[in-house]
């Protein structure tokens, strides 16, 4: 299948840990994303798959722990500087930008890239111009990459759920992150959409380079392009490996079903 | 129906969208360049208040309708423009320098107020800026070495080169060329990053800064921008009414701005225009309507803060997105006729925002 080259580490998180008030949301957690693979986070509600996403794309501060980027130390840095080092984020309850049209949306993505301040753009200057033209032509890759064309100039203020998960992948494709970070990409979607998703994440991967890292609760899409799966409980990782080994695993199956134990406590005692 | 073939990016950032604009605003410029010699002393004079209007309605526009960001203390630039031009003027400088001055002085006031405004949000930020508001009418009265108190200060004429351009021409065509710089410059900010980002902000902050938009400067800047624009309008309110004293920038003028902006269309740059269309003829209107009411209500005292508060809540309730909302509605009716449909302006519910990101 996808390329699995043993890539170096992209992403390392190192004993990673948030504590909000009394609840450890997640609890010395680490593990690394290697370059060019999709790497999925798996695991029941309030695992803390989530959370692990904020802490990355700085939303929150850990309580303790490091994550390195390609290099470079993430706590370190201001949530406004994670997307110019070259990641980029969908989010689990969509947050586009309602009031504009799917190109503003897109042209948004591309921010990091605008390469003009302030007064250019006050005089739009020909370097203005420039850049809008560049930033243009990024879109519109992403568009065809995607399938948006008809729906270029639509405010997605009127835009169905479905077509709103696309446009926020589109919005972070915009950004030419060399991290992706894809939070429940087909929650909301039927069949065919998330059929539709499953096909470009592994363009995603395949054709842009990208690596992916994401949240999915749908466990046939995970197995179909992840190349790793890292399953967590409670804020504590519990597995580590293939999409086959990770659902095999005895305490993934205890942490969706519960135990043997809890199944018989349920049972109706015979008489 | 017109349909807008697109062949080209350039197509997507000009200006002017197709034959139709150029042909309509072409023909609005030449009317208003020529509005000395058709429109009499009193149409002038109402025309030049609407360019001022629509300068200022701008400025608060760029913060409140792009950005997200209402103020109830907007009059406070106004001010701080008025005064500075006020001042200068009187010291003879010629008024390009005065109102850049004036602007540029606005917009460092509109950064220390900005500075709160990155850690308050919605009703609490729109108390802060009520109080600012109040803060500068405050000094602007206690100033009286600079200032002259409550007592007010005469505003020179604008000058240039020794010459005074006093006359009422001359002042419609300063502040028609300013309207038109302010506007070009709102149009381009908002056609590239910047304007942009300011939309990211109004729509969706967490979503924003994963886009890498720095929250803190763009809000600020915002406020510095529409700051530096109220106060321009501030400078040519100065010139227009010749005196100026505290209780001109106090907290009703901040509602009037604000009723302009809701009025005309909040997010929208036509808005602007149309709101201060509106805010200027409607005391006019309302003059008129005096004669045919009952003495008892036509002769009341508080008859235009009533009709003022009634058209705001009916924008509010009935078309949110005002005068320049209703007139897509309209032109949509007129291009589509007679497939137009009701429900054609409708927006979806958006869905799930209860785990939304605060």
């Amino acid at each position: 299948m996808s390329a699995t080259a043993p890539g170096a580490a992209l992403l390392t998180t190192r004993g990673l840990s948030v504590r909000f008030g009394g609840v450890l949301a997640v609890n010395d957690v680490s593990f690394e994303v290697r370059r060019g693979e999709v790497f999925t986070l798996i695991g029941p509600n309030g695992a803390g798959k989530t959370t692990v996403f904020n802490l990355i794309s700085r939303i929150y501060t850990p309580s303790a722990g490091s994550i390195v980027f390609d290099g470079v130390e993430l706590t370190a840095r201001p949530a406004h500087a994670i997307a110019a080092l070259g990641i980029a984020r969908t989010f689990q309850n969509i947050e586009l930008f309602e009031n504009a049209t799917v190109l503003q949306n897109l042209l948004i993505g591309h921010h990091i890239h605008r390469g003009t301040g302030f007064w250019s753009n006050l005089f739009f200057t020909p370097a203005t111009r420039r850049s809008e033209l560049a930033a243009r032509e990024r879109a519109e890759e992403v568009i065809d990459l995607l399938d948006l064309q008809a729906l270029r100039d639509s405010f997605v203020a009127g835009l169905p759920y479905g077509k709103r998960k696309v446009v926020e992948l589109a919005r972070a494709l915009c950004a030419e992150p060399r991290l992706l970070l894809l939070d429940e990409p087909s929650s909301g979607l039927n069949v065919e959409e998330t059929e539709d998703m499953a096909y470009w994440i592994q363009d995603i991967q395949g054709e842009l380079g990208i690596t992916v890292l994401m949240v999915e609760h749908d466990m046939s899409l995970v197995s179909r392009v992840s190349d790793r799966v890292l399953a967590m409980n409670q804020g504590e990782v519990l597995a580590l490996g293939t999409p086959a080994e990770v659902q095999a695993h005895p305490g993934v199956v205890e942490a969706y079903l519960g135990s043997v134990d809890d199944v018989s406590s349920l049972r109706r005692k015979a008489p | 129906m017109r349909y807008i073939f697109k062949t080209d990016y350039e197509q997507d950032i000009r200006i002017v969208k197709h034959g139709g604009q150029a042909f309509w605003y072409s023909a609005l410029g030449l009317v208003l360049l020529v509005a000395p010699w058709w429109a009499g002393e009193y149409w002038l004079s109402q025309l030049s208040f609407v360019l001022v209007y629509s300068i200022a309605g701008l400025g608060l526009m760029v913060l409140a309708g792009f950005t997200g960001l209402a103020s109830i203390g907007h009059a406070a630039f106004l001010g701080v423009g008025a005064y500075v031009e006020a001042y200068l003027s009187a010291r003879g400088w010629p008024f390009p320098l005065s109102m850049a001055l004036a602007a540029a002085l606005s917009a460092a006031v509109g950064v220390v107020v900005g500075l709160p405004a990155l850690r308050v949000k919605g009703i609490y930020l729109a108390i802060a800026t009520l109080a600012f508001g109040f803060i500068v009418e405050e000094v602007l009265a206690r100033w009286e070495s600079v200032t002259k108190g409550n007592a007010g200060m005469t505003v020179a004429a604008p000058q240039l080169f020794g010459a005074e351009l006093g006359s009422s021409e001359a002042f419609y065509f300063i502040a028609l060329a300013t309207c038109v710089g302010v506007t070009l410059g709102v149009i381009n900010l908002m056609r590239s990053a910047t304007g942009r980002a300011f939309i990211a902000i109004r729509d969706s902050e967490v979503s924003a800064q994963s886009m890498g938009i720095h929250l803190a400067g763009y809000k600020t800047l915002a406020f510095a921008v529409s700051a530096a624009v109220v106060g321009l309008a501030g400078a040519l309110y100065a010139h227009k009414l010749r005196f100026i004293s505290p209780d001109q920038f106090g907290i009703l003028q901040s509602i009037d701005l604000l009723l302009l902006v809701v009025v005309g269309g909040v997010g929208s740059i036509h808005g602007a225009f149309l709101g201060a269309i509106f805010l200027i003829t409607m005391p006019q209107l309302i003059a008129l309507g005096k004669d045919w009411l009952p003495p008892a209500i036509g002769q009341a005292s508080g008859l235009q803060a009533v009709v003022y508060g009634g058209v705001l809540m009916a924008f509010v309730l009935f078309e949110p997105m005002g005068l320049y909302g209703r007139w897509l509605k309209v032109r949509t009716w007129l291009q589509l006729f007679p497939f137009y449909r009701r429900g054609m302006f409708r927006r979806q519910k958006a869905f799930t925002k209860s785990e939304r990101l605060k």
